[in-house]
């Protein structure tokens, strides 16, 4: 085949795809909106999202931030700067880490299990029950999981800065020799409103993406069980993919003057 | 059309539904009038469950006309169509039931969702509801994943009549099913249709089911229904097809391309 043709259809592929998503973002909000809404289901997604990631974005955040320290220590030991540990520690968690690091957890463990389960509920017909119910799936199943994963990635990944920092400060104290006073003081020294804020705002739109991209995977996916599992893997890269996209973007909108 | 006590409560005309270059139908002519049963029949892959998506609203026909109650309903906008289903209720052919929610909260699913009932009251009507269906009310609590696959059909009956819907829609209800439990579902359909005054709209291709339920039966083949009368003349419709079909036969006009390897 024409090699150019090829990379044509491949980026018409990709056009149509972008619109398909854009579609089914506009109206999940347009829906959503709209209401009825569903408090039950949108407090089970926030539950399942907020409350059970807790110990792997912990466990995430409190090893990097351990792992920060260190590798800060002996990298600018090389031109005794040793002394920025605590800055470089909290900096990076609250602008970088904190929300890269648990949009991309979460979206291995919530975002799978979203296309998992909304997948399962197309090719066994459960949708289709939906509508016949007179209940919209937009409203009913992806709003609520759309907004859960909104609101509560900023407070996982308040958490995550909490802990990671905290990392970083027991590797401080016991193994770098810092005093734990000083420690403190250097992590709040230089930090700003605006770099905390900047993470939240980022674990927000993760949050969105991650649940956005699991329901739309399970919502268009077809052919059974394998089906099923093709989302599942989909749902999982493309999130990943686009949470690292929109990292750089906003990172560039709140610090590049 | 302005003599409404002779209006069909669904009127489907010249309804056309391709997938690709493959047609599906090819202009149904079909009505369904106040409390009676219709079944369709017809083989595998001849487009029965699409026709029922098309009336339901799950798939959408590029040309023809459905109307319900007189009211065209092809061309619906999400909210009116969501209204529309509000007299419906529909068995699907493997019950469908949601698995993240427990037995009556499936059965009470439209009373919650749509009439707003409060939980209790609304867990009273499923328990109700399951016993029109022969189900004790210690299966309210089980999650569908508990349940039989006959059980689910009975489970799935009950979430279709709950809010005794003017219209009811069968996918296949027996298929899969052990013939006594089958004879069961096909009994527990034909008494809450008859109960509720329901019209009801049924597809599946097991003649048992058939003459059990159906007043009236149509038989779909090649994107057309070739045969439509009543139930007690299926037996003399002089009609090859049917004949073929309500046999079983291989040899007949309806050819099946049976390759052997
Ligand atoms: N969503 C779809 N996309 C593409 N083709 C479809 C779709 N749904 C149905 N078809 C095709 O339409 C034809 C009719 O399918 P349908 O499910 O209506 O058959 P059926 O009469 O219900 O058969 P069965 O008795 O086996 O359930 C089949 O050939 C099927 O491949
Ligand atoms: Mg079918």
């Amino acid at each position: 085949m024409n090699p150019l043709a090829a990379l044509g259809r491949l980026f018409l592929d990709f056009l149509a795809a972008v619109g398909d998503l854009s579609l089914f973002a506009g109206q999940t909000i347009i829906q959503g909106l709209r209401g009825p809404y569903y408090p039950r289901a949108i407090l089970r997604q926030m539950v399942d999202i907020g409350y059970y990631s807790l110990p792997v974005v912990g466990l995430t955040a409190i090893f990097t931030g351990m792992v920060l320290a260190l590798q800060s220590h002996t990298g600018f030991a090389r031109f005794e700067a040793q002394s920025a540990v605590a800055t470089i520690v909290v900096l990076s968690m609250t602008r970088e880490l904190g929300p890269v690091l648990a949009g991309l957890m979460v979206a291995g463990r919530v975002g799978a299990s979203m296309a998992a389960e909304i997948g399962t509920m197309r090719v066994t017909e459960q949708i289709d029950a939906l509508t016949t119910l007179s209940t919209d799936p937009y409203k009913y199943l992806v709003w609520p999981r759309v907004i859960a994963g909104l609101l509560m990635l900023p407070l996982l990944v308040l958490v995550a800065d909490i802990i990671g920092v905290f990392g970083g400060y027991l590797v401080g104290i016991y193994k770098l020799g810092f005093s734990a006073p000083d420690y403190l003081r250097r992590t709040f020294e230089y930090l700003e409103t605006e770099d905390v804020v900047s993470g939240l705002v980022k674990a927000a739109v993760f949050g969105f993406i991650v649940a956005l991209m699991g329901c739309y995977q399970g919502y268009y996916s077809r052919g059974g069980a394998q089906g099923v599992g093709a989302a599942t893997t989909k749902a999982v890269v493309s999130a990943s993919i686009m949470i690292l996209t929109a990292n750089y973007i906003i990172t560039e909108l709140f610090f590049s003057q | 059309m302005t003599e409404p006590a002779s209006q069909p409560k669904i009127r489907i005309r010249d309804l056309h539904k391709s997938f690709g270059a493959k047609r599906v139908l090819a202009g149904v002519d079909l009505d369904i009038n106040d409390a009676e049963s219709v079944v369709v029949i017809g083989g595998s892959g001849t487009g029965k469950s699409v026709l029922l998506k098309c009336v339901l609203g799950i798939l959408q026909p590029e040309r023809g006309s459905i109307q319900i109650d007189g009211r065209e309903v092809t061309n619906l906008s999400r909210g009116e169509r969501q209204k529309v289903m509000q007299q419906f209720g529909m068995l699907f052919q493997g019950a469908a039931l949601f698995d993240s929610l427990p037995v009556w909260e499936n059965v009470a699913f439209g009373l919650l969702q749509v009439d707003r009932l409060g939980r209790d009251e609304a867990k009273q009507r499923a328990i109700e509801t399951l016993a029109r269906v022969g189900l004790g009310p210690e299966v309210a609590e089980l999650s569908p994943a508990e349940l039989s696959g006959g059980m689910q059909k009975r489970v799935g009956l009950a979430r279709a009549i709950a809010r005794r819907p003017e219209i009811l829609c069968f996918d296949e209800p027996t298929t899969g099913l052990d013939p006594i439990t089958a004879d069961v579902i096909n009994e527990l359909i034909a008494h809450s249709v008859r109960e509720l005054g329901a019209s009801a709209l049924s597809i599946t291709h097991d003649m048992a089911s058939v003459r059990k339920i159906a007043d009236r039966v149509a038989m779909l083949y090649q994107g057309k229904i070739i045969w439509d009368g009543p139930v007690k003349e299926i037996d003399r419709s002089g009609n090859p097809y049917v004949d073929q079909f309500i046999h079983g036969r291989a040899e007949g006009p309806i050819q099946q391309t049976v390759k052997v390897a």
